[in-house]
Order: C-alpha cells, then structure tokens, then sequence
C-alpha cells in the first residue's frame, strides 16, 4: 500500500490508506445498535438531580420530615407538656431563651448532679418546649399541605377528566360550575365554612378515629377539598381537551378500547407530569393558607400547635420574645420556598412544553 | 342481500356543524352521499386533493364519527344505517310505499366491538398515532387486551413478537418506546397494532404521506405482502396518484365531499372520463422528462370552493371547462360507461 501511494506533496490533504483498516462485522454491528433506551420518566428525573435548586429543596424537605419524626422520639418533652421535674410544675419556665434552663431546673441539676435536655428554642408563655411546639406545628403543617393537595388532585382530576373527555353540553355544565365555584371570595367562604363545620363536626366525630385530629383540621380539609379543586379541574381538562386530539386516542377508539381505559392508559399517563407539577405547587400555597386561617384563629384547636398559631401567640409578645416568632416563620418560609423551589424543579424537567 | 361484497357503503353522509355567526351553524358537507362497495382482499384507493373529505369517509366508515345519514354494511350484515335509505326491489328499483314515497330503511346502530376485530385502521402520522408513554409491546398488545385474544401472559408476548416480525420489526424492539424509532419503524408498528385482531378490511388514511419517498416504497411494498399473506381488504386513501395506482385494484376519484369517478386501476389511469379526474392526472409528475414535456397540462382556473358554501348541481362546475346549465341545476349521478367504469358527470 505505501510504495503505491504518489509522493506526496508538502501541502497535499490526501489521505495515507495505509493508516487504515476496514471495520469488521463485529464493529459495523455495533453502529446499528439503538441508542440507551430511556423512559419519558427516567429522562425527567435525570434533568431534575442536575437542577441544584431542585436537588436542594429535595435535601432540606428530606431533612425536614426526617426531622419530625425523629425529635419527638429523642426529645423527652411533649407538645402540650409544661415543663415539671418529678411531676412538679416547673413555674420560673415559662419564656426561656434558646438553650436556656429555668433556675428550678438549674437548682435540681446541682442537687442530683444529672444533665437535662436542654430546650433548643427555648419555652413558651405556658413553659412548654417551644422545639417541641414547632416540630408538631410542622407536623401539622405538612400534613395539611399534603393531605390538602391529595384532596384536590384527587377531585381536579376526577372531575377535569371526566369533563375534558366527555365534551359538548356535559363539559359545559360542569366547567360553569367550576367558574361559580372560582367567583366565589374564597377567605370568605374559607372563614365561614371552618366556622360551621366546626361547629357541626364537633359532635359528629366524636369517639371516631378523627377526634384525635380535632374538628378544625378535618374543617380545614373539607374546605380545601371544597374550594380549591377547580383550579386543578380546569387544568386537567385543558389538558385532556388537547391530548384526546391526539391520533393515538383515534386508534385506540377504532381498537374499541372504552372511555374509561383510554383516560386511564392513554389520556392520563400523557397528562401525569402537569398534575404532578401542579400538586407539588399546590402543597406550599395549602400550607400557606392553613398558616394564615391558624394565624386568624380559625384552624387546628388548642393545645395542637401549627405554624400558624404558633405564629398568632408569638405576636402579643414580639418586643420581648422576638424568637419565639422567629422560628415558626422560619420553618414556614424553608417549608413554602423548598416546595415551590421544587414544583419550579419539575416543571422545567416534565413539562413537555418546556423541554428541548 | 349476496355477499358478494365485505364493506357496502350506500348514501353515506358525514356533516359537521360550524358555528357561522352567534347561535347559527350551517352544516358542512364533509361527505355528501357517496357510495362505494368493495370485495374481500381488494384494495380500493381513494385519492382526492386535501380537504375533499377522504379521511372522513374512512372515519365515518369506521364508526369513529357517527353518520349523518347513509348505511354501512358489513358482510350483508348493516353496521349502521341513518334510516334515510330507499329500500331496492329485486331489480334495484326503489319501492314506492302507499303515500307515493320510496320506502325507507329502519334507523340500525349495533354495537361496534365485535366489528372493531374486523375493521381497522392505519393513521397517516406515526409521530401522533403511537403513545409517547407506552412500549411497543403494549401498543401492540392493547387489541389483544381489549378483546381478550390471549389466555395467559407468554402467549401474549408470542403474539405480539409474531406481528412485529410480520411487519419486519426486531423483537429486541418490544420493551422500547414509540419516540426512539424512525417514521417508517412507527408505521410498522401502527400496523402491527391493526393487524393483532387478524382484521379482514383496513382503512389505510394515507399511511405513506408522512413518510420518506424511499420508506414509502417499502411500506407499500409491505402492505402489498400483507395482502397476499392475510387475504386483507384495504381503502387506501391517499394523494399521491402513482403510489395509489401502485397499490389499489380499483381507483375512486374525489371532489368537495363527493365521487366522481369509481374505476379499475388500470382504466382510470389510461382512460380517465371525468374532467376533473383528467386535470388531476396531467398533474401527475413523470419520472421521464421526455413524456414529460410531451405531455398536455391541464390546469383548472379558480380554487376549490369553501365546503360550507359548495356551488348548486355538479361540486366541480365552477372549474370545469365543459360545464353547462344543466350542471348548476341538477347534481349527475355515478353512472357505468361499461366495465364497472362509474363517472358522475352530465357532459363527458
């Protein structure tokens, strides 16, 4: 081959052949293979993990639920416990700073010689451990935000796909419905609504296993449940109104697939990662709503704290205990800004509209 | 009733209403009409420009939209019927009831799910007909779930990998997704997924037109193949004349909703009556440019009118070169020229 090649030029580009061997069938095969196949989901997850902001609300709302349920296994105070040692009430407790033990705790430790738990946020008007309070108020927060955002995705979707799907006159009914729902002022029928089914609950869940829960948190569900689907309803539908469009639900018609497996199989998979989107928005603004009616005095029932309240009686003594305040707020503010740092993470890694 | 025919279609009318002003909808014509018949492993195509209904002719044939008026047969056995159809005699005359009307057929809708195993359907874009979320096994495989053709999960899966390699796929292909295969690949799946009932007749809605002229080649190939092996009937809709010409063994020639011409492939193409039909060949492009530029171009004046305000009479009068008053008053029927050459016009 090399005594055949023309000698070559200074400034030729030609090409030594010799340089190179053909590539065997082994190798040639190789090329056609498909690339790495990956799901619509496994690609979404992969841009989210590179998203920093994402990954760190991830990390800190991790930490978080961590978080609560681990303190009250290791802090040896309750919620609704005014600080006592051996069974006496401790009464020079109450309004510690963090960190801070009361002179009856000070005295006992001398005389026994034993360390107690110190209280980390320090205690309230009551002498309650106010770590405590916030870790239950958290608690409560959290599951309002996510029991809340269920409720309404569970209803937005039900009642978005069956209107988005069924079309015509159906679809009309139903999305004017939604829209007197949406033209009511929701503080207001929030406010009215939690006083009455206060008031109405009370009795009915008593002995049950919601008594536990207090008839304001279950008022606070029934209200989100009431009043805050429609935004996730009319979402669902717009959505369904476009992908029923779609040739692939044609086919599935002419297959004779019925309504309710084309919206299971093909409407609604094809739909997941806007609701998906919307509910993990939806958590912040449920907690935010739960904090503000708490905050007002209308939502869980004494001695259960929740951010909000905790907030509410903070306020009275703000000059003088500025940390009491502090701490409730911020733990709204890491729980609100983590999942909306998320929700904002998901959409840029799901949304179709957005990708590529 | 013979059944000498798989698919009659007679007086089939599709309108849908359009929302002209506040509260006021004119009903457009989508298929005005039009009937067609067609035998157990024939292929009928149907070519017309875009917009003169033929995806809605296979549509409606198909049950997808629900028919304005008309009746649709399968083997003899009426699938639908609007109750708008005059009711034959043995000699094809219509019988004149007691108030000196035709007799009309009864109003007939059945249940479409056993039908769904026999009839089918390929879409024209494969980028939209498969699901974005599904694996080719479960796209395939969905027929097969829906009407229940399997008793247990590894006879299922040898099914399906049977249709893909009917259809020339890989069985490596089951597990992947639609989005990481190519137009031609996608089509093949879209007809894998019409082929797992065993269908004996296939609405093809232009299954090559979003495809690469080298794919096209072998996708029709491919279902000239399938033909021979399955002994399928196919409406192959289509635009592209050469491709349909290819394929069908009878040509049918649409304008704004309506037929105009219904003839042998090989008829139509070499003798065309219709004028309309006639313009539409002289478009086609040849592959010699020696006939090429041999050959006279006949090219009609104005556009196609809106379907919503369709001219009186003949659809095509407004362009066509021999039209005359009798044109605008009164609609011409398909009649045989001899040889099962049907044409709808008054003049040619």
């Amino acid at each position: 081959m090399t005594e055949k090649m023309p000698k070559k030029n200074l400034f030729s580009s030609q090409i030594n052949l010799s340089k190179f061997t053909p590539a065997s069938e082994d190798e040639k095969r190789q090329k056609e293979v498909m690339s790495e196949s990956t799901t619509f989901f496994k690609d979404g997850m992969k841009k989210l993990m590179r998203n920093p902001l994402a990954v760190g609300s991830i990390i800190v709302l991790v930490l978080l639920i961590v978080t609560i349920i681990v303190a009250p296994m290791i802090v040896p105070y309750g919620y609704e416990e005014i600080n006592n040692i051996d069974g006496r009430r401790d009464r020079t407790a109450a309004n510690l700073g963090p960190f801070q033990y009361s002179e009856t705790e000070q005295q006992w430790m001398e005389e026994t010689g034993e360390s107690r738990f110190p209280h980390i946020f320090g205690t309230d008007s009551l002498g309650r451990d106010y770590f405590m309070r916030v870790i239950y108020g958290t608690r409560v927060s959290l599951a309002v935000g996510f029991f809340a955002s269920i409720l309404v995705m569970i209803i937005g979707v039900l009642y978005g796909s069956i209107a988005g799907y069924a079309g015509g006159k159906v679809d009309l009914i139903m999305m004017r419905i939604c829209d007197i729902i949406y033209s009511l002022p929701d503080l207001l029928m929030v406010i009215l609504l939690s006083v009455v089914l206060d008031e109405t609950l009370g009795s009915a869940i008593e002995g049950t296993v919601f008594a536990s829960l207090g008839s304001n948190m279950l008022a606070l569900f029934i209200v989100f449940a009431l009043l805050y689907w429609v935004g996730m309803a009319r979402l669902v539908r717009g959505q369904i109104l476009t992908i029923k469009e779609n040739e692939y639900v044609l086919a599935a018609r002419t297959i004779g697939t019925k309504p309710p497996r084309i919206l299971r199989k093909h409407i609604l998979p094809n739909c997941l990662s806007v609701i998906i989107i919307s509910v993990a928005l939806q958590v912040p603004s449920a907690i935010f709503t739960e904090s503000y009616l708490s905050f007002l005095g209308l939502g869980v029932s004494a001695p259960m704290p929740s951010l909000g309240s905790l907030a509410n009686s903070a306020r009275g003594a703000l000059t003088s205990y500025p940390h009491q305040l502090v701490f409730p707020a911020i733990m709204i503010c890491l729980i609100v800004l983590a999942f909306n740092l998320l929700g904002d993470g998901l959409r840029d890694a799901f949304d179709p509209k957005l990708r590529r | 009733m013979s059944n000498e025919y798989l698919i009659e279609v007679e007086h089939l009318k599709q309108y849908f209403p359009v929302r002209t002003g506040f509260a006021k909808t004119t009903p457009l014509k989508a298929v005005d009409d039009i009937s067609f018949a067609i035998k157990p492993g024939e292929t009928l195509g149907l070519v017309g420009e875009s917009g003169c209904g033929k995806t809605t002719v296979g549509r409606t044939l198909l049950q997808l939209y629900k028919p304005t008026g008309g009746r649709v047969k399968y083997e003899g056995k009426t699938i639908f019927d609007a109750g708008d159809v005059p009711e034959l005699d043995a000699e094809g005359k219509p019988i004149i009831g007691a108030n000196g009307k035709p007799v009309l057929s009864k109003p007939v809708s059945v249940n479409m799910l056993p039908y769904r195993k026999k009839m089918q359907m390929v879409f024209q874009d494969p980028y939209s007909s498969l699901n974005p979320r599904m694996t080719v096994e479960d796209i395939i495989g969905e027929p097969l779930d829906v009407h229940k053709l399997y008793a247990n999960k590894a006879e299922r899966r040898e099914k399906i990998l049977r249709l893909m390699e009917l259809v020339g796929l890989n069985a490596e292909h089951a597990t992947r997704y639609a989005h990481e295969f190519s137009g031609g690949q996608r089509q093949r799946i879209g007809i894998a997924r019409a082929l797992a009932v065993d269908p004996r007749f296939i609405v093809c809605d232009e299954p090559v037109s979003a495809l690469d002229v080298s794919i096209q080649a072998q996708v029709v190939n491919m279902f000239e193949d399938l033909q021979h092996k399955l002994g399928v009937a196919y409406l192959f809709i289509a635009h592209d004349l050469l491709v349909v010409n290819h394929i069908s063994d009878r040509i049918a020639v649409m304008y704004l909703g309506k037929m105009m011409e219904l003839a042998d492939a090989d008829d139509l193409m070499n003798s065309p009556i219709h004028p309309y039909t006639q313009s539409l060949l002289s478009a086609v492009p040849m592959p010699d440019p020696k006939i090429a530029r041999q050959r006279k171009r006949i090219v009609l004046e104005g556009d196609v009118p809106s379907p919503l305000k369709a001219p009186s009479g003949c659809p095509f009068r407004t362009r066509c070169p021999y039209a005359t008053e009798q044109c605008a008053a009164e609609r011409p029927q398909l009649t045989d020229r001899g040889n099962g050459h049907m044409v709808a016009c008054w003049n040619k």
